[in-house]
């Protein structure tokens, strides 16, 4: 498998009023083509700073991000933006679904940043929630769906521009026991089958099981990694 | 699905502040749509005047007369082409309160100095023919349903006949237009001779003369020919271009543009404050929004056109609405004879335009720019 994502000594921090705070001093990391990997660690261990960076909306204060050959971090805001439309899906952990439009909408979203045609939009649109299992709620608005639909929505939305790789922030921390396995088994399905690398942000070891590895955070460091059989 | 699609649906997400919203801008596209077109109305008497049209008035004031003498003595002036006379009459219908503008004329001279009141041959033959024959504008003939055949009495609220009555016999012989649809059609002019020969008092007096010169460029020239060989006599005059004369007549009003402008630019300040604060308040509350658009690799600058693009939307929409009903009362309005007649011009209608679209991009782009400059990061945290 060749590498997707290399982090090279990775320096993050940010100013606080007088007081300098650090949340990586020295990180490097690699992730392959086609890993699913869970980040675990306590609030304030730089979980959701790390899943940032990956995704181009926070930048490094030093060091290099590369995504498949490209270095990110010295992007203009503009690129990163692009780049993220082209190589990214985001799954969040409160769907992030735009209130006033109704799934196929939703789902359309990420393809306005394309030269797609219209017909083409919604034939992509179709497949994509083909594949959530929710074909039959596309027209259907945010408001009248469950939290499980919500989210099945926005992986949908994730993966229809078809990304290299999904970044998911605590995808199944607003929903229930059952709910969240099926959007597991769901990001797991995408994993094996549609090869997308997925890096997930969890509290939940249960939800890491999902993942082939998972990298423990502590402090800004990786106090551990472990390999899911 | 567009931008645009997006747009419109951000901007009726919340279908009663946007009704509000759009009510609010509607009312000051409406008042100013019905001022600007009272006001352009007000000022097309100043427009239409002719730049080749004098006007002689007694030099204490207009309401004093002149000698009817005065007519001859000035038509034998040179670089004349023609010279009227006319008396303001005090004209009302059955009742004090239904006033009338009537003007007493020399009809041949008068449709010669005043050419763009326009009448049909047969009209005009049957006015110079008859003594007691009246031509009426045709706004007045449509709130009095006067037409030709008819006869009328009109009353005077200045002069009586020798019988005591101040009403006075006509026979309705034509109805005028303008040649320009703003011309004044809300007026009747009867016969000098007819009025001279009948009234009590102020017999061979005139009220005023219009005269028309060669050439606008020998306006000044005439002017002063008039009013020096009058000079020094017991009725000296003072001659006027008949544009100054219309706009000195108008100001005796008050400064209208100065009371209208005030108005019209209190209800826009008002609208500024009201959409301005909407406009910050609907996109404050879509912060996380935003996020997640900026997020998907959606553009600083495109979701900085977005939100603009709603600001002008509403402006637009709600002004052309305000444009359209202002096309509908100015419509009513000008059913009424009394108010001068408005139209709600291609010129007014462009600077309403370039308003909505000042008053979208002035209230959208502090909004716009606090989208353009949202940190993803702190838009996700707000939510």
């Amino acid at each position: 498998m060749s590498v997707l994502f290399e982090l090279k000594n990775v320096v993050k921090g940010f100013v606080k009023g007088k007081e300098k705070i650090s949340i990586f001093e020295d990180l490097n990391m690699t992730i392959e083509e086609g890993d699913f990997v869970a980040i675990m660690g306590p609030s304030g261990s730089g979980k959701t700073t790390l899943l940032n960076m990956l995704g181009g909306v926070d930048q490094p204060t030093g060091g290099e991000v590369w995504f498949d050959g490209e270095r990110i971090d010295s992007l203009s805001e503009g690129n990163l933006a692009k780049w993220r439309a082209n190589n990214v899906g985001f799954i969040f952990q409160f769907y992030n679904l735009m209130p006033m439009l109704n799934a196929a909408r939703n789902v359309e979203l990420p393809l306005l940043l394309t030269k797609l045609s219209g017909k083409q939009r919604k034939k992509n649109v179709e497949t994509a929630l083909t594949l959530v299992e929710l074909a039959d709620r596309a027209k259907h608005m945010p408001s009248e769906m469950s939290g499980g639909q919500q989210q099945r929505v926005a992986i949908a939305r994730a993966i229809v521009s078809d990304p290299k790789l999904l970044l998911c922030d605590e995808p199944t921390g607003d929903l229930d026991r059952a709910t969240a396995d099926e959007i597991l088994r769901m990001l797991q399905l995408l994993n094996q089958k549609f090869n997308k690398t997925i890096v997930m942000v969890t509290h939940d070891p249960a939800a890491a099981k999902y993942a082939k590895r998972t990298i423990h955070l502590d402090k800004g460091e990786f106090v551990e990694e472990e390999l899911v059989a | 699905m567009k931008d645009l699609f997006l747009v419109f649906k951000n901007l009726t997400r919340k279908p009663l502040r946007l009704f509000l919203t759009m009510f609010a801008t509607f009312v000051a596209f409406l008042i100013y749509g019905t001022l600007t077109t009272f006001e352009d109305a007000i000022d097309a008497g100043v427009e239409l005047s002719a730049d080749d049209r004098l006007v002689v008035v007694n030099k204490i004031n207009f309401t004093q007369p002149l000698p009817i003498s005065y007519v001859n003595r000035v038509e034998a002036l040179s670089n004349i082409t023609g010279v009227t006379h006319l008396n303001w009459f005090g004209g009302y219908y059955q009742d004090p309160q239904q006033q009338v503008i009537t003007f007493a004329a020399d009809p041949e001279s008068f449709l010669t100095v005043y050419n763009e009141l326009l009448l049909s041959d047969e009209e005009r033959t049957a006015w110079l023919q008859n003594r007691q024959g009246l031509i009426v504008g045709e706004a007045l003939a449509d709130q009095y349903g006067w037409k030709v055949g008819d006869r009328i009495p009109l009353n005077s609220n200045i002069f009586s006949q020798a019988d005591g009555s101040s009403a006075w016999e006509f026979d309705v012989v034509g109805v005028f237009t303008g040649t320009d649809e703003q011309a004044n059609t809300a007026a009747t002019y009867f016969h000098y001779d007819y009025f001279n020969e009948t009234q009590t008092f102020g017999r061979d007096y005139i009220g005023f003369m219009g005269v028309r010169t060669s050439d606008p460029q020998l306006n000044e020239q005439v002017i002063k020919s008039i009013d020096d060989m009058f000079a020094n006599t017991p009725f000296e005059t003072e001659t006027v271009p008949e544009k100054t004369f219309n706009k000195a007549f108008i100001e005796q009003i008050g400064n209208l543009s100065l009371i209208l402008g005030a108005v019209v630019f209190a209800a826009f300040f008002i609208i500024l404050v009201i959409v301005g604060n909407s406009m910050v308040l609907a996109v404050r509350e879509r912060t996380g929004e935003i996020g997640v658009l900026k997020t998907l690799g959606f553009r600083s600058e495109r979701i900085f056109v977005m939100v603009l693009a709603e600001s002008l939307l509403l402006a637009i929409a709600s002004g052309a609405l305000g444009l359209f009903v202002t096309s509908l009362v100015v419509n009513i309005l000008n059913s009424i004879p009394q108010l001068p007649v408005m139209v709600l011009s291609t010129d007014i209608i462009l600077q309403a335009f370039g308003i909505m679209v000042l008053l979208g991009l002035i209230t959208g782009i502090i909004p716009a720019v606090n989208a353009l400059r949202l940190n993803i990061i702190t838009a996700l945290s707000r939510q």
